[in-house]
């Protein structure tokens, strides 16, 4: 797959105090690249320097073979940014604003599928200071959008939204990836980042600790998964406690509980299946990519009272 | 793995085109938005003309005056009245919408686009410049028809006069809007700087009537420079050199201080 982003060795200073140290990642096409961190990890300084509003103090950034900064013009063209905290005139009706944003790129979007996707149909002429919070980020989203962007750079996008609209929001994001355009979002929030995104890379403290899909650093995180369940027959706790995946057996009552490692669902599944053993009642518990971001971050660890205070 | 790109052609026809049309249609919007506004088109336009109204009304005001060297009180406020447009609109009209722009992040919204943040100064700029001037001309227009104010009659002096101070003024609007936070204090500075100014223009007293301390005084500030001079090009006269002098000063240093001063976030 081809690479659209590719940042390397990525460094900026605010005076004293290290905002991004060292940062080298690359985005594939196609995919919702998700940046992840606590605040003021280094998140928004690192988006900022791939779209082109801060300078590096050090590294190199190429964005579909263009540098954000020399190549400033043709990068707009084709990239999309929604910022934290950006607003409209209070007096700017929605429709005009997207009539406006629409007529500074050259192949826009059809701004009325964007308001309906974003559940903004009928609000066109709606003033932006009479939106609510969530509307108006909607309208900030759209306005991302509203250019035909190969890739979207979105910081902090359902932040303010109620949980129906962030859902919405994240169905149409999973939309826009599918027909092509290449996502960047930057999320403190692990919900999100494990529905939506196909790759993170987490950001503590300014540096990069770990880049991979939610599900490999939940895994790479190490802690055990927690299998449950009332087997139908008596099972060989022998043979199950041979699996390499498994880590350990306890019962509860009836009810067996496997801890384990990689596929060790797959595994313990499997095994039964074959004597003829159905699990009953099973559940399994998994890390989570918040379990494994604590235990990364947390790994990481002794350099956070340093962490500088900006985003 | 390959690194796909996007192919540099750079100043085609069509980019050019459509940058234009993007131009003017941020300016049809700021324009719209100024209208909505109301306070340049009230205080900046109605305002003023309605002054003009008051005063030509006043039978008083009409009668020529030895302490104006024989010219009416009307004729001596088309001046001041000229000013009284390019202050409101330069001090308190502009700095909020641009300070405001900048505290809402709109200036940086626009930055992350093909258009960029200038563009959005630039249209604001052009909106008043043409308000003044349409302003100024129905000023002048309603005082010569309807109260028989005679016209300039050093043309040329009179303009260059009006187009120095428009300048001084603006730039002097953009340093408000570059070192205001936010737009609230905008228009706390504006004000601040728009009543002061304002007395110097000779809005509550003309500058002829004004003890010599303060008539000096008026000479170095923009509005008092402006007024004296396009009350001698109104009289025929080229305006004394130190006058324009003065404009050209707060021009220059206004313009230097807003582009030193002026930051996008």
């Amino acid at each position: 797959m081809a690479t659209v982003i590719e940042v390397r060795d990525l460094h900026k200073e605010y005076g004293p105090t290290v905002a991004v140290d060292d940062v080298s990642f690359t985005v594939e096409a196609g995919v919702i690249f998700g940046i992840l961190g606590p605040n003021g990890a280094g998140k928004t300084t690192t988006v900022e320097c791939v779209a082109g509003l801060r300078v590096p103090g050090a590294g190199s950034i190429s964005v579909l073979g263009l540098d954000p900064r020399r190549d400033r013009a043709q990068l707009r063209q084709v990239l999309g940014v929604q910022l934290q905290e950006s607003q409209l005139p209070d007096r700017l009706r929605v429709g005009e604003a997207l009539e406006l944003y629409s007529s500074f790129y050259r192949d826009p979007a059809p701004w009325p599928e964007l308001l309906d996707g974003l559940g903004l149909a009928g609000k066109e002429n709606t003033r932006f200071g009479k939106l609510s919070g969530g509307q108006q980020q909607r309208l900030s989203i759209a306005l991302a959008l509203v250019g035909n962007p190969r890739i979207a750079v979105l910081d902090e996008l359902t932040t303010g939204l109620d949980p129906q609209a962030r859902r919405d929001t994240w169905a149409l994001i999973s939309e826009i990836r599918d027909r092509g355009v290449t996502v960047v979002l930057v999320t403190h929030f692990m919900e999100e980042a494990e529905r939506l995104c196909d790759r993170v890379a987490v950001i503590d403290a300014g540096a990069l600790i770990a880049t991979g899909s939610p599900a490999d650093l939940a895994a790479r995180a190490g802690e055990d998964q927690v299998i449950r369940f009332r087997p139908s027959a008596e099972v060989d706790e022998a043979a199950l406690a041979a699996l390499p995946e498994v880590t350990g057996l306890f019962w509860h009552g009836d009810q067996l509980e496997v801890t384990g490692r990689g596929d060790v669902l797959g595994a313990v599944i499997s095994l039964l299946a074959r004597r003829g053993i159905i699990a009953r009642q099973l559940r399994v518990e998994q890390t989570s990519l918040e379990d494994a971001f604590v235990a990364l971050t947390a790994q990481h660890g002794n350099g956070r009272e340093s962490a500088p205070s900006r985003r | 793995m390959s690194v796909t790109s996007v192919t540099r052609t750079t100043g085609s026809r069509a980019a050019a085109a459509s940058s234009r049309s993007a131009l003017a249609r941020l300016t049809a919007t700021e324009a719209k938005l100024f209208v909505r506004e109301r306070v340049g088109l009230v205080w900046g336009v109605g305002f003023p003309l309605l002054l003009l109204i008051i005063f030509g009304s006043i039978p008083a005001f009409k009668q020529p005056s030895k302490d104006l060297g024989g010219l009416t009180t009307l004729d001596a406020y088309v001046p001041i009245l000229i000013a009284f447009v390019l202050a409101m609109l330069a001090l308190n009209a502009l700095p909020p919408v641009l300070a405001g722009y900048r505290e809402k992040g709109i200036l940086r919204r626009l930055s992350t686009t093909p258009v960029g943040a200038v563009r959005v100064l630039a249209a604001q700029l052009a909106i008043q410049l043409a308000v003044a001037v349409v302003t100024l001309v129905l000023i002048i227009a309603v005082a010569r028809i309807a109260y028989h104010v005679p016209l300039p009659r050093q043309v040329l002096g009179f303009a260059g006069t009006v187009l120095l101070a428009a300048i001084a003024l603006f730039s002097l609007g953009l340093f408000v809007a570059a070192v205001a936070v936010t737009g609230r204090a905008a228009n706390a500075a504006g004000a601040l700087l728009f009543f002061p100014m304002m007395f110097f223009a000779g809005l509550w007293l003309p500058i002829a009537l004004m003890p010599s301390v303060l008539r000096h005084i008026s000479s170095f500030t923009p509005l008092g420079a402006a007024v004296q001079s396009l009350g001698e090009t109104t009289s025929g006269a080229w305006p004394h050199p130190l006058l324009i002098i003065v404009l050209a000063a707060w021009a220059v240093a206004g313009s230097v201080a807003a582009a030193r001063l002026f930051r996008w976030e």
